[in-house]
Parts: structure tokens; sequence; C-alpha cells
């Protein structure tokens, strides 16, 4: 840039010292990453182990929680791509549009473990004798459970995107190249990113569950910290579990605190606003790495030049009338002609399905109805025990900014820490306590959901303007008028917000709250997830299906039906307008 | 004449299948644009000056007819044209170089070209020294400067500007559009001709050679001028008022104000509108508030019972956006008469005028009753209804037939809001219900 505001030059002296170290820390990076890659390559490569003995030394901590950052970070880089695409693909194609988001609804309600069979088996058959086989079946169930929200936030994100900016891009004959990276990708990336963070979480909530299952006679245990933890618990070995939750916690936070904190400060260049916000969020992580020398050059050199190279390539290479390029006729046939093999495909897989779903006797499907109830039950109490101190609690830190300014940075870390790693904890606790699954697996339910409304509640509450705050005291309102008129309305849309993405939750949360392997033996009460669970464990493909098909469909019912009608009512009888 | 660019013949928009229901947007068009002109498009909000200048740029596809650029059929190639839009669409997560350099970055332009053509483009718009700046730490007057830069420098052919000026505040806006006339007087940019939408009339004759005013329902070519007058141009010139008057008459005559009887008037238009199309035209409700209203009503009776729309909009500073709707209204409802260009108040006029606040309900009530279609509509259905009470989608698939989706609810809104103030039925927006008052709908929340 040849032009720097007088300004600035102080500055870059004051931070000449810092960039040496960074590039030292930098290059040390790089080398602990080339590491790393062998070390998987390595490991992945190797001779299938599909059960491992899983060491309940600390010590092998560090290499467990390596692997199962590894796995992570593949299924969420999965789920990125994978998001985009689809993204994509729905928002501009008008006829697969609304099979595509219907599709979305669906899979969202579909619980982890429900696509475990499908996806272990078919992985260990493609790859038989390499671990290869084994690691890509876990990481495609993280991938399952991360990547249906961050797809429907890009999708929303494109459908939103203001006309005049699309007209502009179209108007100065932007290629699709272009158009996706200064246009389509930037806008999409805070969604993104705040999606992210709220899958990545879920993705820890259900590390266990992808990385040691049953699955019929088979036993699935892959070394990783989720295994780690299952281990522990499952022999009651506290101390164990103490290493395993610090450990977790420790990778969690440093999670935080080196990728979502630098990444969300980095996205506020892609806030679609007029004017300049004046609370700005800040890494220092961010402002180091923006000022690496080795970085720096790294990009000027290579990714610079590199993207210059693909954009005049894509430049000189698009057709010349973008309006008169429609879609020759042997495209459109072979559009017609997949269509009808994947109708063809489906069908045929539907039909399949019914054959299987005959396995289930009468009385199974009774018992199924019957755990549908039951967790049905557990989840709305969980709901209503999380509403009932959450809400008062939420609002007094909104209300109250002193104490806004005390709890913000304990409800970040806890909001951070997964709730799940202290699951086991609980576990424990409850067995202890000889109260049984059938209670217990509602607080485990808790652990993971409340925290959803308590952060929506604070937000909504911190939002209303204080002039209505004012025109309460002002007229002197009775406690009871106060929460009716002014609170309760003014956090609703916040509350259904912080409900919907609770309840979620706690159907998903049921598969690992109602039914755990403890000691040899199993724990469990009657609930669809346990249903769900020990079909996997049993290799009962026939109940496990019928047990998906009704818990996705009362997700997707009580959706439709009570969330949707609230959401419609929140955006229009109670948004704050400014 | 000089040499025509662009030439649009027999255009236009509309929705729904033909032999449907159509809804006209533009009615057959037929436009050219010069080289060597400035050329305004002017008109009421709803006439369509928006789509038009879409078409004519290729961005959106006519219903019918077609858009030639040299005699060649607007699909088939890419024009080089440029948009300056009104809310600036710039990228708010490119610095100001890299906005400019977009378009040319689109071309192919090699890096060492491209930032010098932005650079000087930068200096030609006066934001040298911004090159690194992000567009959210710029005012909005910086801001259009940068979205002219980036209009400019691919070196359209034609400039096509969507009211460029209307998000500015006024002193800048009137900065900026001399700095524009400048550059083009002065042929600093090699820009042939330049297209304007704007629905400020002082804007208009401010810089265009030639103007085009449009009607509405549907957008069509009421008026086609040449300005005539040399620049720069004085304000307060015999020969400016006497063109801003024009076009103030322009857009108040007779058929722009059928609300007087639209019994008769509905007879008279059936089977008169766009050729193609033939439709009953459902009288539109402008969306003027009741207290707009009563607001320029008690403002005219101060300047003794009549004055010039311009007048008054100016006075206001209002925008013929702004002023037109509630002049209509007032017509509509019977309350002043609009004759070339100047309003004047009817005796129900000053009758409304000298009334209290409960009287003033009563009146507009009544010849909201009388005079006005779907107001008349939605009472008459509600008193039909035993418990009082219908839902919106009942009128919504009776407006449907005659207005696009957003008119439909803006018509919509407007109905309940002087069927509100008027106390002859209410809306409850919970349940999307219109009812009469006297009867809450059960789901009424405190």
């Amino acid at each position: 840039m040849s032009v720097i505001p007088p300004g600035l030059s102080r500055q870059f002296s004051l931070d000449r010292s810092w960039p040496f170290i960074l590039d030292l820390l930098v290059f040390a990076t790089v080398l602990a990453a080339f590491y790393g890659v062998l070390t998987v390559a390595h490991y992945w490569l190797g001779q299938a182990v599909p059960a491992t003995e899983i060491s309940r030394s600390p010590r092998s901590l560090p290499r467990y929680a390596f692997y199962s950052l590894v796995r992570m970070a593949i299924a969420y880089l999965l789920s990125l791509v994978f998001a985009v695409t689809y993204g994509r693909i729905a928002a501009y194609n008008k006829t697969l549009q609304p099979f595509m988001v219907a599709i979305l609804d669906i899979l969202q309600s579909i619980p982890v473990l429900s696509f475990l069979p499908g996806v272990m088996l078919a992985m260990v058959s493609l790859f038989p004798s390499k671990q290869v086989g084994v690691e890509l079946g876990s990481i495609i169930l993280i991938f399952t459970g991360q990547v249906w929200n961050m797809a429907f936030s890009f999708y929303s994100s494109l459908k939103s995107m203001p006309r005049e900016l699309s007209e502009a891009s179209t108007i100065y004959r932007f290629g699709k190249w272009q158009r996706f990276f200064q246009l389509e990708l930037p806008f999409g990336t805070i969604g993104l990113i705040w999606n992210s963070i709220v899958s990545v979480a879920g993705g820890w909530f259900f590390l266990m569950a992808c990385e040691m299952f049953v699955l019929g006679k088979r036993d699935f245990r892959l070394p990783g910290l989720g295994s780690y933890l299952q281990t522990a618990a499952g022999n009651g070995d506290t101390y164990a579990m103490i290493w395993g939750l610090v450990a977790m916690i420790g990778v969690i936070l440093l999670i935080d605190q080196l990728i979502w904190r630098p990444a969300i400060a980095w996205s506020g260049k892609f806030k679609f606003e007029q004017v300049e916000s004046t609370q700005v969020p800040t890494s220092p992580l961010l402002h180091l790495l923006r000022n690496s020398r080795v970085l720096n050059a790294f990009r000027e050199k290579t990714i610079e030049p590199l993207s210059e190279r693909v954009n005049l390539y894509f430049a000189s290479h698009k057709p010349e009338h973008p309006q008169s390029t429609t879609t020759p006729a042997w495209l459109k046939s072979l559009g017609a002609l997949l269509a009808v093999v994947a109708i063809g495909g489906v069908g045929y897989e539907v039909f399949r399905a019914f054959g299987l779903l005959r396995g289930v006797t009468g009385g199974e499907f009774k018992g199924l109805m019957k755990g549908a109830g039951a967790t049905f039950l557990r989840v709305n109490v969980s709901l209503l025990i999380a509403s009932a101190w959450t809400i008062p609690a939420g609002v007094a830190i909104g209300f109250n900014p002193r104490l806004a300014r005390i709890m913000q940075p304990v409800t970040q870390v806890a909001a951070s820490v997964p709730a799940t790693a202290l699951f086991p904890v609980l576990l424990l606790a409850i067995v202890q306590l000889g109260g049984g699954l059938g209670v217990g697996s509602v607080a485990l339910m808790l652990l993971g959901t409340q925290w959803y409304i308590l952060f929506n509640v604070i937000a909504g509450a911190s939002a209303i303007p204080s002039d209505m705050k004012e025109v309460a005291n002002l007229f002197h309102f009775s406690r009871a008028d106060r929460w009716r008129i002014v609170i309760l309305p003014g956090i609703f849309p916040y509350l259904v917000t912080g409900l919907v993405t609770a309840s979620g939750g706690a159907w998903n949360a049921s598969i690992v709250a109602e039914y755990f392997h403890f000691k040899d033996s199993v724990m469990s009460t009657i609930g669809l997830g346990a249903q769900i669970s020990a079909a996997t464990d049993a290799g009962r493909f026939d109940t496990l299906l019928m047990a998906t098909i009704i818990m996705a469909t009362l997700v997707v019912c009580t959706n439709r039906l009570v969330w949707r009608p609230l959401y419609r009512l929140a955006e229009t009888k109670y948004r704050l307008e400014s | 004449m000089l040499e025509t660019i662009i030439e649009a013949r027999g255009l236009e928009k509309f929705y729904g299948e033909p032999g449907e229901n159509v809804i006209q947007v533009i009615a057959p068009t037929d436009i050219s644009v010069c080289a060597g002109e400035i050329l305004a498009v002017l008109g009421p909000s709803g006439s369509g000056k928006s789509t038009l200048l879409r078409m004519l740029t290729g961005l959106s596809k006519p219903s019918a007819g077609e858009v030639l650029w040299h005699g060649k059929p607007v699909a088939v190639q890419a024009p080089n044209v440029s948009i300056v839009f009104q809310s600036f669409a710039l990228f708010p997560w490119l610095t100001v170089l890299e906005n400019v350099e977009a378009p040319l970055k689109a071309r192919g332009v090699a890096e060492i070209p491209r930032r010098k053509r932005s650079l000087k483009i930068l200096e030609t718009v006066g934001l040298d020294g911004f090159e690194a700046a992000y567009p959210k730490e710029l005012s909005g007057g910086m801001k259009q400067r940068v979205g002219f830069a980036r209009a400019l420098v691919v070196e359209p052919e034609v400039l096509f500007m969507d009211e460029p000026f209307s998000a500015l505040d006024v002193l800048t806006a009137e900065n900026l559009r001399t700095e524009t006339l400048e550059l083009w007087a002065n042929k600093s940019i090699p820009t042939r001709a330049i297209y304007l939408v704007t629905h400020n009339i002082e804007e208009a004759v401010l810089l265009a050679d030639r103007i085009i005013v449009l009607g509405k329902n549907p957008g069509r070519i009421r008026t086609d001028f040449q300005v005539g007058l040399p620049q720069p141009r004085d304000r307060k010139s015999a020969g400016f008022l006497q063109r801003v008057d024009y076009i103030y008459k322009v857009l108040t005559q007779p058929d722009a104000a059928p609300q007087l009887a639209p019994e008769t008037e509905i007879a008279a238009s059936a089977g008169a509108g766009p050729r193609g199309a033939p439709r009953v035209k459902y009288p539109m409700l402008p969306h003027a508030r009741p207290g707009g209203i009563s607001g320029m009503l008690e403002i005219l009776t101060d300047r003794g019972g009549h004055d010039d729309i311009y007048h008054l909009a100016d006075d206001l500073s209002f925008e013929i956006d702004d002023v037109l709707p509630i002049v209509e209204a007032s017509a509509m409802l019977g309350l002043v008469r609009v004759s070339e260009g100047d309003v004047e108040l009817t005796p129900a006029g000053h009758h409304y005028v000298d009334a209290d606040i409960a009287e003033r309900k009563e009146l507009f009530g009544k010849a909201a009753m009388e005079r006005v279609t779907l107001i008349r509509q939605i009472k008459r259905a509600l008193e039909s209804k035993s418990n009082h009470t219908l839902p919106d989608e009942f009128f919504h698939d009776t407006l449907d037939e005659h207005f696009s989706e957003e008119e439909t609810i803006q018509q919509l809104e407007t109905a309940i809001n002087w069927g509100r103030y008027a106390g002859l039925f209410d809306y409850d927006s919970g349940s999307r219900k219109f009812y009469i008052s006297d009867e809450e709908p059960e789901t009424v929340t405190a």
C-alpha cells in the first residue's frame, strides 16, 4: 500500500520487537504441524485396530487429546466445505430449494447415533485393513453432528443478501469465483463463525459417543479424549476422570482463545453495517498474527499472487455474454436422468427400509412409543427446570450492568467449557447417590441445554431499552406487572431462540443421558434415547431405524407446531424496533 | 438528434401468466438514450423507474419488448454499463481501493494497470488518501464517491444512477451533484451518456438535458421533454421554476387523481388499460397517514385555502414521494381539489379543519366509506359476518389480483391505518384478523 496515514508509524515501531518472537513461534508451529501430520499418517495407514486398549494413565492424555483434535478439525473442515456448497446450491437452485431445506430440517433432528451403523459399516468395509476406515467413520459421525446448522446459516445468509449488492456484482461482471470470494463468502462469514462455535461445542458433547461404541458384536474404541473419559467414568476411576476433564477443558479453552476469539475479532470486518460500531471485539493473538513478518511475507509471496493468477484465469475464461449462457440441452437431459435415477434410488431404499421396519414387532413398537413419551416428558421437564432458574438469573444479570461485568467472563468460560465434560462426574454422583437414570437423565440433559436459555435471556434482558424500564419505575409498576408488561415480552424473542436450541439439544442429549456403560454393565432407563443407544449396541437396525423415525418425526413436528408459530409471534408482535 | 445508444421498444414488465390476472408493473414503453445527454427519469414511487433501469441495463429481463444497444439485443452482449446505487452497494469487507479494483479484476485486468487506473479514478473523484480505508469509516458522501469511482473505473459507455443522492443529507447531495456535473461538463470521464433515476424534481431540472416523467399503476411515460436551459442553472430563474411547475402539473393531472369519483372511474377505465392486458383498474389507496392529511389541510388553511403543490412541498422540504400521497389521499376523500399543480380546500375540507378531534374522525370515516372502495369493502364484509371478524387473507386475495405482493401489503396497511383512525374497524396483528372494534376477538393480550 502506497499510503500509510502518518499516525500509524509510531505504532509500527512499537510493535517491532514482537514480530521477531512471533516469527519464531510461527516456525515452531509449522514444525510441530509437520510432525503431527506424519504421526497421524503413520497411525491412519497402519493396521486396523478398531478397539484400542484405552490407557487410563494421564501420560497418554496429550496423545489422546491430539488425536481427538485432529478428528474434530477434519470433521469441522468437512462440515465447512459441505455447508458452503450445500447452502449455495439450496439458495440458487429454485427447483431444489424446498427439498434441500426440508432435508436439512429433518437431518438436523436425527440424533448422531442413528447415523452410526450406516457410516461405520460403510467406512470399515471401504478400508477393511487400514485404521483410516474406522477413523473416517468416527470423523463422519462428528461431522453429522456439526454440519446442518452451518449449512442452514450459509443458506439463510445468501437468501438475506441485499439486492443491490448482488446487482453490483452482476453489473460489474463478477465471475463465479470472484462473486464467491468477494461477495457470498464474506457475507456469510459471521453467521458461519457463530454457528461453527455452536457446532464444535456440540462436537465435544458427542465426542464420547463418537469415539467409543459397540455396534452389534463389534467393539469400537478409538484413542482419544472421549474414549479416555468414557473409560475412566465406566471404571469409576475418579483420578483419571479429573485428569481427563482438566485436559478437555484445557483444550476447549485453548481453542476458544486461539481460534474462536481471533476469528470473531477478524470477522468484524465482514459486518454488513454502514457505520463503525463502538464496541469492537479484540484479540491480541489476531493483532500479533497480523503483524508477523513471516506470515505477511508468506501471504504476499504465495497466496496473493496465486489468487491473482486464479482470478485472472477465471476472468478471461468466463463466458462473454452472461445472459446468453443457457444450459445446453444435453446437460438438462443428463440432469433429468440423474434426478430420475436419484428418485428411483430413494424409492428403492425407502422400500427396503420399510422391509426392515417389518422386523419391529408390535410389542416393540409399543415399547418405542412409550419410550418416546418418556423422553418427551423428560425433555420438557428439563426445559421447564432450566427456564425456572435461567430466566430470573438471566434477567438479573442482564439488568444489572455491574453484575453483568462480573458475570460476563464467568459465563463465557462456562459457555466454552462443555457441560458435557462434567457429564461423567454428574453421572458418577448420580450412581453414588443411588438415584436411577430416570431422574438423573433429566439432570444430564439440563447440563447440556440450560446454557442456551441463559445466554439468550441475558442478551434479551440487556436489549430491553432503558426508557421502558424507566416507564415501569415512573408508574410504580408492581413486580408482577413489571414481569408481565415489560420483562417477559421484552425477552420473549430471545427466550424462544434459546428454548428452540435447548429443546433440540435435549432430544439429542437423550441418547447419551439415558444409557451409559458403567463397569461392564449398562445403566439405562426407559426412553427413546436409551432405545436408540441400545439398538446400536445390539446391532438391531430395524429398531434403530424405527426409533430414529419416531424421534425425527417428534422433533420436526414440535418445530413446526410449537416453535415456528412462537417464532413468528416473536418476530411480529414482540420485536423491539429501534 | 445525436447517435442513439440504447433503444427500447415495447418494453413491458408484468407478473403472472398472460391471460390470467396479470399485474402490470410497466405498460409497453418506448425509450431511448442518446449520446451526449443526461437523461433524468422522474416518477413517484410505484412508477417502475427502478424496474425500467434494471431492464435497460440487462439486470432484469423484460416480460415483453426488447432492449437494443447499438441495434443489438442486450441479452446477447455485455454492454459496458455501470450503476451508482442509492444504498452505495459497496462491499464493506473490501477497502476503498479494493472496491474500486473489483470490477477491473472481474474483467481480468492485471494487477499493475488495475491499481494505476483505480488510483487515478480515486484522485478524480477526490478520494486520494482514502485508499486503505474501509467503507464504514467513511461518511455517506465519501461512500457515494467510492460508488462513483467504482462505476467510472470501467469507463462505462452509459452511467446509470439509481437515486444516487437520496441517501445523503441536503448539503452533501448538493455538493456531489455539482461535482458530478463538473466532471461531465469537463469531459473528465469518458462516459457518453448518463441515465439518472430520481424522485427529486429539482434535481432532475438541475442536472438533466432531457426529462422523462413516469406515471404509475402501471408505470408508463407521461411526458418526455428537453430541458433546454444552459448550465449552470439557477434555481430561482423563471425558466427553472417554470419547468419544475410543469412537472408538478404533469404529476398531479387528472389521471393521477381518479379518486374523485371512484365508481365512475372504474367504469371509465375498464378496457382502457394498456394494450395486451385488459383489466379493471382497482382504485389504489395512496399511502398517507390520517395525521399527515390533517396536517396538510391545516397548513393549507393557514395559506388561505389554496396553494401551489410545489411551494407546499418546498416549504415543508418534502419530496414529491412524501407530498403526493397526502395530496392524492385528501383528494380521494373529497377534502381538496387538485388542478394544474394547485391544491384547494373544498367546503368539506374547510369543515374538516374546523372540526374537533372526535368530529374529524367521524367526517373522515364518512368520507372514506363513501369514496374509498377498499375501506368500504372491508367494512361491509365485516358487517356481513356474524362475528364481525375476518382474516386478512380474505382481503389479501382480493387485492392480489390487482397489485403486486408488496403493494397488496401496503394497501392493507394503509387501509388499517385509515380504518382505525376513523373507528370503522380494527386489526389484530397477532391473529392477523380484521374485526369491528366493539367486539374484541378472543385472543387479546394485555
